[in-house]
């Protein structure tokens, strides 16, 4: 309890806008406002077709509500700050960045070498280092994983460089 | 007579009863692993239900539900770490009662408490279910519509967390569910020229990267953390005096969880809270509580178990989920063409008392595998998470690719997995994200066919007293934790 309130103190002194409550409730707001920009961009029903209200009506309301509850929560944010939440450690970005090769590997190139290459990252930038552990979460899990989908529910998984090579 | 036949018939199937074995083994598994747990884990094996018929399907994964609610207090007990967020209240108690050498004890008290919460809820279920599906034949659109905003609200009231942060979370849920083609009108909406989105966004990849991919990266930022595991030499059932001691906590917080697990809220969470406050409220010894109390653990267990049978009340019966993984057993009843209400009570009963039949016999099913494999399902927490999570991963990415075939649905599923990291970091819920995309195409059909119904006009809605006593159960709901936090500074002053 100690510790949240000398955490809370600590975001209050920092300045505004480096304050995690100000950080949060901007994007949320930018990403609502964008979003509620392009639901003008909606087709309009025109109004003899038209029952009820119009398809972006109810997303626009949606959109409003949620900007004027992060206004709220920013407004409270200022009477009783957020705590400072801890610097995120290098593994989190490391698996974070994974995410987004898994993605780039997996359109490009091979949806199971994808899955293989982000197990066998992951797994020792979290620390494993014996080969047999990660040839086991890398190679031998994911066929594993992948015979019994095909089999069980006769799933076609899509080309790629493996893949291709299994189908064949 | 007839209703009990039927909820007897499960235990007449040699696939039902296999069934119920693998799923109550699974569910435990799931239990046991921190991060993992009975939503992620029932949206994991939602394709797999495709093999199976209905109610095999539904079996199967409210077994895991049951199962998995109870897996929790396993390492909640043993390592200090709740397996699912329901077993929280269970540490508090169950871990110093261990530290002391009790460890069989404590879960054999968790076990026995959360065996009697869960045939407790399941009765109520059986009674309550069928009442509620018949008040709902009164029911039209406005009264679903005003049904689903209560639900949403009560999130905010006795979910966890900030009340407005879960009001915007579930609001948030409610706007996915409009990506994709307008129902009514066939246009596009937020799909930004993608055609797969014009199907909409599916409920598991947001599920499994909600729940299952942001845990991932929520142990990526605990990599060095270090579990002080507790060795268990054998689960002992309560002794007389145990059972005296705890007798009324168990029946009190049953008696809690049910009525938590009816509200649309975080079910077993929420209710274990509630359980244990109320049993340290009512306990002649409450200094013990947070020690080592054997009440605290009863309270918790109890409560968290009973939550499971209460949410699948408004599940069953109006097609609302009571809870995360009740709204992930709602889709797999809507992707085997089960349409839940009213009319599955007169329909499709003995589908209905099978269900009810199951969780009965899974609740059992857990006592035994719990009494007798506590102590293999322990060692399960020994597996480190550099290999663990990893294969979490490739069966996420298989599952969700699985059910459409779509690698764009794989994408969703890790967007949603980073969305909902920062969500928890900066105290928003997941779980009213996935309540408001299940309830999200509900609450806005509604509110466009009432009011086409009322021409237009918006005060239509509070002539309708169903309707009515809705909104106004809605504003109490929205009042409460002002109330609430108002009182408790009251008292701290």
């Amino acid at each position: 309890m100690k510790n949240v309130q000398k955490q809370k103190r600590a975001n209050k002194s920092l300045p505004f806008f480096v304050r995690d409550e100000f950080r949060v409730s901007l994007v949320i707001i930018l990403i609502s406002l964008a979003l509620l920009i392009t639901t003008f961009t909606f087709d309009i029903v025109p109004p003899i077709l038209n029952r009820g209200i119009q398809p972006a009506t109810f997303p626009k309301a949606l959109l409003v509500l949620i900007i004027v509850m992060t206004l709220l929560i920013y407004y409270l944010a200022t009477k009783n700050p957020w705590k400072v939440e801890k610097k995120l450690p290098r593994s989190f970005f490391l698996t974070l960045s994974s995410f987004v090769v898994f993605v780039v590997v997996s359109k490009t190139l091979d949806f199971f070498l994808a899955i293989s290459a982000l197990s066998i990252f992951v797994s020792y930038c979290w620390g494993e280092k014996r080969i047999f552990y990660l040839l086991l979460v890398g190679i031998i899990f994911p066929i594993i994983v992948f015979i019994f989908f095909e089999t069980i529910l006769g799933l076609r998984f899509p080309p790629g460089i493996i893949t291709n090579i299994y189908y064949s | 007579m007839d209703n009990l036949l039927l909820m007897l018939a499960p235990l007449f199937s040699s696939k039902l009863l296999l069934v119920l074995f693998f799923g109550t083994l699974f569910g435990l598994i799931l239990g046991v692993l921190p991060g993992l747990g009975p939503t992620t884990g029932g949206a994991l094996i939602l394709p797999f239900t495709m093999t199976l018929d209905p109610l095999s399907a539904i079996v199967l994964l409210t077994s895991i539900y049951c199962a998995g609610t109870y897996g929790g207090a396993i390492t909640a007990v043993l390592i200090n770490t709740p397996g699912t967020p329901a077993a929280a209240a269970t540490c508090l108690d169950g871990y110093p009662l261990a530290q002391k050498g009790e460890a069989g004890r404590a879960l054999g008290m968790a076990t026995v408490s959360s065996t009697v919460g869960g045939i407790f809820s399941v009765i109520i279920l059986v009674f309550f279910a069928p009442i509620l599906a018949q008040l709902a034949y009164e029911f039209g659109q406005p009264e679903y519509f005003a049904l689903a905003i209560f639900g949403l609200t009560m999130l905010a009231s006795i979910g966890e967390g900030s009340p407005i942060k879960n009001l915007i979370a579930g609001a948030f849920g409610i706007l996915i569910s409009t990506v994709g083609k307008d129902f009514m009108t066939s246009i596009d909406r937020f799909t930004f020229g993608i055609n797969e989105l014009t199907e909409g966004i599916g409920f598991i990849p947001v599920v499994v990267g909600l729940f299952a991919m942001s845990e991932m990266l929520t142990q990526s930022t605990l990599i060095n953390q270090v579990f002080n595991r507790i060795a268990l030499k054998a689960i002992k059932l309560p002794s007389k005096d145990d059972y005296k001691k705890t007798w009324k906590t168990i029946l009190r917080s049953s008696g809690i969880g049910s009525f938590i697990g009816v509200l649309p809220a975080e079910g077993g969470t929420v209710a274990s809270l509630i359980g244990y406050s109320e049993a340290k409220r009512f306990s002649k010894k409450p200094e013990e509580f947070g020690k080592g109390s054997i009440e605290g653990i009863a309270g918790a267990e109890a409560a968290n178990n009973a939550a499971t049978g209460g949410a699948m009340v408004p599940t069953l019966a109006l097609g609302i989920p009571g809870s995360a993984t009740t709204a992930v057993i709602l889709t797999g009843l809507i992707i085997h063409g089960v349409r839940p209400g009213p009319d599955l009570f007169r329909e499709q009963p003995d589908f209905l008392y099978g269900i009810f039949g199951s969780m009965l016999i899974a609740n059992i099913l857990f006592f035994i595998f719990g009494f007798f494999g506590a102590k293999i399902f322990a060692r399960i927490t020994l597996v480190p998470n550099k290999i663990l999570w990893p294969m979490i991963f490739a069966v996420s990415v298989c599952g969700t690719y699985s059910l459409n075939q779509s690698i764009i649905d794989v994408w969703i599923m890790l967007f949603f997995g980073v969305l909902g990291f920062f969500m928890r970091r900066y105290g928003f819920s997941v779980v009213p994200v996935i309540i408001g995309l299940i309830l999200g195409e509900l609450v806005e059909g509604t509110l466009r066919q009432s009011l086409v119904i009322f021409d237009g006009n918006w005060l239509m809605f509070f002539t309708r007293p169903i309707a009515l006593t809705f909104f106004i159960l809605s504003l109490i709901a929205l009042a409460f934790p002002l109330i609430r936090s108002r009182k408790l500074k009251k008292n701290n002053d």
